[in-house]
């Protein structure tokens, strides 16, 4: 422990707890620690991510090339039809643009750009540099919208105006500007929307499979494959479901005080939290159709018996081995627990970028003795405890894998680039066969940190 | 052809100037790249370099939040420096600035030297070398903002007597520009082979590219030696590369005029002619003819030129990147007989079109379509008339490549959908090999996959 005590930076020693050294007590939320080589983002990046699997709209960054070129085509958020988000459209501020100001050059851009997409609508980016020359985006986009004739959104979301998770809030502030004006007559009383899924590899798929086998009707993904229209029309569904707590939880209680849709949080990771997701919407539609609890067990049923003879032999080899997990929202973190201990193996170490003190102690509540749980962490703490645990197998996103490999520790992608779904039971499939193809690897033998044992 | 001048940029055929920057400071020893900005210019930069070169790539950031960029970033720097060399045990801050701080005016050489006088008042042990460079990223790219790295380090880091008797005039400086891992060993081995003692600025070829550790290192292993840096005023010579800079206030300009060693810029060497230019200059400097080993490399290039040049001959290239690689592309490609049909940059240094026409005196017939400030759509406008067989370029051409059903031969920065981009080589004549094998390779493969023979000869 002491060589990774040495390595912690006195500032940040509230945002790091041991499972069973002392009553749990974390600090978290804060802002990043200057020099720290944080594996946080910025506001920006939080609605980027969030708004980015809109498909059919434009997304225009409003500001200097990097922001748009670091986040073009960046998430595997497939879509099914239109592909619109997938192209990186900027207003490439230059100099005279920072002391002229960037309004009429942002009003010819996102005026050609509709000419030549022809979106369903566009949202506009601002970035720190806009925030600093006060460009009034408000008022560009609602004359393009006027004059275009399509809804035009700003989204608040300058780099430095706090974290992530502001930049959550600013994209679903401009979502919820288009719900309430679509029509919403032919939709069933047993509807949802679907919130906080991205569809990466297409995983919205296979959870809109599991409602329709349920007699549910999915009005709107927020924002997985998602269509403006559908946004639209969101208020008319009968429950919001909400995976990903921070991404679109403030979303979802704009829409509980606007239009009063209840909200029921969820998660699709891991066989434990799959199925009772199912079972709690089952429950909340039994009241309006008995025979829902039935179809919704028979699917559970069905989906198991395939899947937990498959589990079973990546179970045997997987048993007893080590894992870590550093991830961006923490609530993915609760279901990767339980799915690691699904497949017989043990979580040393659980992190976040933006979990809450809320978040953090239900990590302490489920994990065992001695694990790390940390907030906002850096490639130096992330090093020193994957070592210091022995760990087989780390679990984070692009920024995290250099670190694990470098190290010769197993690693798997449960980030934006992942392209496998992980989602759903074969989700879990599809995770314990990467897990696998990653611990049971023959390469660590020859990496230095095996050969020295 | 129609002319479409956008006031959007769809799909940038460049990257932001801090990047650059911190690519340069990653290939100095010891060095930590810092920006001073907002937390999310760090976090992805390092994602998309770490794509890439699938190595780790820490960039730290100061940091700043809404109440700095009202009342200032300084006290965030100095923080940020602080924690670097406590922390980290920096050998050197590589501080870039951003749009934001540039914006706020944040005066980041002032706040250094505060910083300097503070913690020397603290009487701590003494500081390491702190290197700071402005990297505006609404001007230019980051090339430009690589190239300004490179330059702020010798200016601020280079002493007039700093080498002993015994080594000063006994080496060249090599600034090669921003080239593979793979690239810089191989410039490194060649130089070396003609006897000559070197110091290349930046290296980056065993920071990003090196090998399994036991553990991690705070700051990765290799890049050019502080030490190193200081004496290159005492160099024998400066090789610096890249078409583009040639007359620009460049870091071998500086060692020229602050110094006197003498400078002599060429282009990156890619293809036999450039290559050639560059075993020229080290004939010259130390007075040995080429070695045997690279003769030979360069007779087996000419002689595979030969047995493949009718596969490549009258074929049309679309070359798009940087401008100093593509202009080398453009060089190449002329030489064995490819067509360039498009020669595109999104930087915009004025000098390519005259560059390109340089390079291919003798070789081609017209000079080919060179477009500055170009993105991916112009690009692909352009394609329509243009009927390209092949794209050379980064691997953000490859939605491009799949539309026309040509294929992409990949090279340069970033390569996120191939495996091994830091291991590519283009430099020298093995480069040259490697470029020209990849080629007729494509074309092969094309020819192949579309025949409904299924030649097992081609």
């Amino acid at each position: 422990m002491s060589s990774s005590a040495s390595i912690i930076f006195e500032e940040r020693k509230d945002q790091i707890v041991r499972k069973g050294q002392g009553a749990f007590d974390m600090d978290c939320n804060r802002e990043s620690l200057a020099g720290a080589v944080s594996q946080r983002a910025c506001v920006f990046c939080g609605s980027r991510v969030v708004l980015y699997p809109i498909a059919d709209a434009l997304h225009l960054v409003h500001g200097p090339i990097g922001c748009a070129a670091y986040t073009w085509d960046i998430r595997g958020a497939l879509s099914s039809g239109p592909d619109l988000h997938r192209l990186s459209f900027s207003t490439d501020l230059q100099e005279k643009d920072i002391i002229f100001g960037g309004e009429e050059k942002l009003y010819r851009a996102l005026s050609e750009l509709i000419d030549r997409h022809h979106p369903k609508a566009a949202f506009v980016y601002s970035t720190c540099i806009v925030g600093i020359i006060g460009d009034d985006l408000e008022a560009v986009c609602q004359r393009v919208s006027k004059e275009k004739g399509i809804p035009v959104l700003p989204v608040q979301s300058e780099g430095f105006k706090g974290n992530k998770r502001e930049g959550y809030g600013a994209a679903c502030k401009a979502m919820f500007r288009l719900m309430g004006t679509g029509d919403i007559s032919d939709i069933s009383p047993l509807s949802i929307n679907i919130l906080g899924d991205f569809n990466l590899a297409g995983e919205i798929w296979i959870i809109r499979e599991y409602f329709e086998r349920m007699g549910i009707q999915t009005v709107a993904n927020i924002t997985g494959d998602g269509r403006v229209a559908d946004l639209q029309r969101a208020h008319g569904a009968a429950l919001n479901v909400v995976q990903c707590s921070g991404a679109t939880m403030e979303l979802a209680k704009m829409m509980q005080e606007g239009f009063g849709t209840p909200v029921m949080r969820v998660s699709y990771f891991g066989v434990e939290d799959m199925a009772e997701s199912l079972y709690q919407i089952a429950r909340f539609f039994e009241p309006k159709d008995p025979g829902i609890m039935e179809r919704t067990t028979e699917l559970v049923k069905t989906e198991l018996s395939e899947l937990y003879p498959k589990l079973q032999e990546y179970r045997r080899e997987l048993a007893g081995k080590k894992a870590a997990i550093y991830v961006g929202g923490a609530f993915k973190a609760f279901s990767l627990v339980k799915a690691f201990r699904l497949l017989g193996m043990q979580v040393v170490l659980v992190g976040s970028q933006t979990g809450t003190e809320e978040d953090y102690r239900e990590l302490y509540e489920i994990t065992d003795e001695g694990t790390i749980i940390v907030d906002d962490s850096n490639p130096l703490e992330l090093s020193s405890f994957l070592k210091e645990k022995d760990v087989d197998v780390f679990v984070g996103g692009v920024k995290e894998r250099p670190i694990a490999y470098k190290l010769g520790v197993g690693f798997c992608d449960h980030n934006h680039e992942r392209k496998q779904p992980l989602e759903g039971f074969v989700g879990m499939l599809n995770f314990a066969r990467e897990i696998h193809s990653s611990v049971m690897s023959p390469v660590w033998r020859f990496v230095p940190r095996k050969k020295a044992r | 052809m129609a002319t479409m001048d956008y006031v959007s940029t769809t799909n940038a055929c460049k990257l932001c100037k801090p990047l650059g920057a911190c690519l340069a400071f990653r290939g100095i020893e010891g060095a930590v790249p810092m920006l001073h900005g907002s937390q999310g210019c760090a976090t992805y930069m390092r994602r998309y370099i770490i794509s890439h070169f699938r190595e780790p790539m820490d960039i730290a950031s100061s940091s700043l939040g809404e109440k700095h960029a009202v009342f200032g970033g300084g006290p965030n720097l100095k923080q940020g420096l602080k924690n670097l060399i406590t922390k980290f045990g920096a050998g050197m801050i590589g501080v870039a600035s951003t749009c934001l701080t540039e914006t706020i005016g944040d005066d980041v050489p002032m706040i250094i030297r505060e910083f300097r006088k503070e913690m020397e008042a603290e009487g701590g042990p003494g500081l390491p070398a702190l290197v700071s460079v402005s990297t505006p990223s609404y001007s230019g790219t980051h090339m430009e903002g690589f190239h300004s790295a490179v330059r702020a380090v010798v200016d601020q880091l280079c002493t007039p007597d700093s080498v002993g008797e015994e080594l000063a005039g006994k080496f060249v400086n090599l600034l090669p520009g921003f080239l593979s891992p793979a690239d810089l060993r191989h410039l490194k081995e060649i130089v070396e082979d003609f006897g000559l003692g070197w110091v290349m600025l930046p290296d980056i070829s065993e920071t990003l590219d090196g090998p399994a550790l036991e553990d991690y290192e705070k700051i990765p292993a290799g890049g050019t030696p502080i030490s190193a840096i200081k004496g290159m005023g005492q160099g024998a010579a400066t090789l610096e590369f890249g078409h583009t800079l040639e007359g620009g206030p460049t870091a071998g300009r500086i060692l020229f005029e602050r110094f006197g060693v003498p400078l002599h810029q060429s282009g990156v060497p890619i293809g036999l002619r450039e290559t050639d230019a560059f075993f020229q200059a080290l004939e010259k400097f130390s007075g040995r003819a080429t070695p045997k080993k690279h003769e030979l490399e360069r007779g087996r290039l000419v002689d595979s030129y030969v047995d493949g040049h009718k596969y490549l001959f009258g074929k049309r290239a679309v070359v798009y990147g940087e401008e100093d690689l593509v202009i080398g592309l453009t060089a190449f490609l002329a030489e064995i007989g490819v067509k360039p049909v498009l020669c595109a940059s999104g930087g915009r240094s004025g000098k390519m079109s005259s560059c390109i026409e340089r390079v291919t005196a003798g070789l081609l017939e017209t000079v080919p379509r060179v477009e500055e400030g170009a993105d991916f759509q112009k690009i692909e406008d352009l394609c329509e008339g243009l009927a390209p067989d092949l794209l050379v370029g980064h691997s953000k051409g490859y939605r491009l490549s799949k539309k026309l059903g040509a294929p992409l031969v990949r090279v340069g920065f970033p390569i996120h959908d191939r495996f091994g981009g830091q291991r590519v080589l283009h430099a020298g004549y093995r480069g040259a090999q490697m470029l020209f094998d990849s080629l007729v390779n494509a074309i092969l493969e094309k020819t192949q996959e579309e025949s409904p023979i299924g030649y097992g000869y081609m």
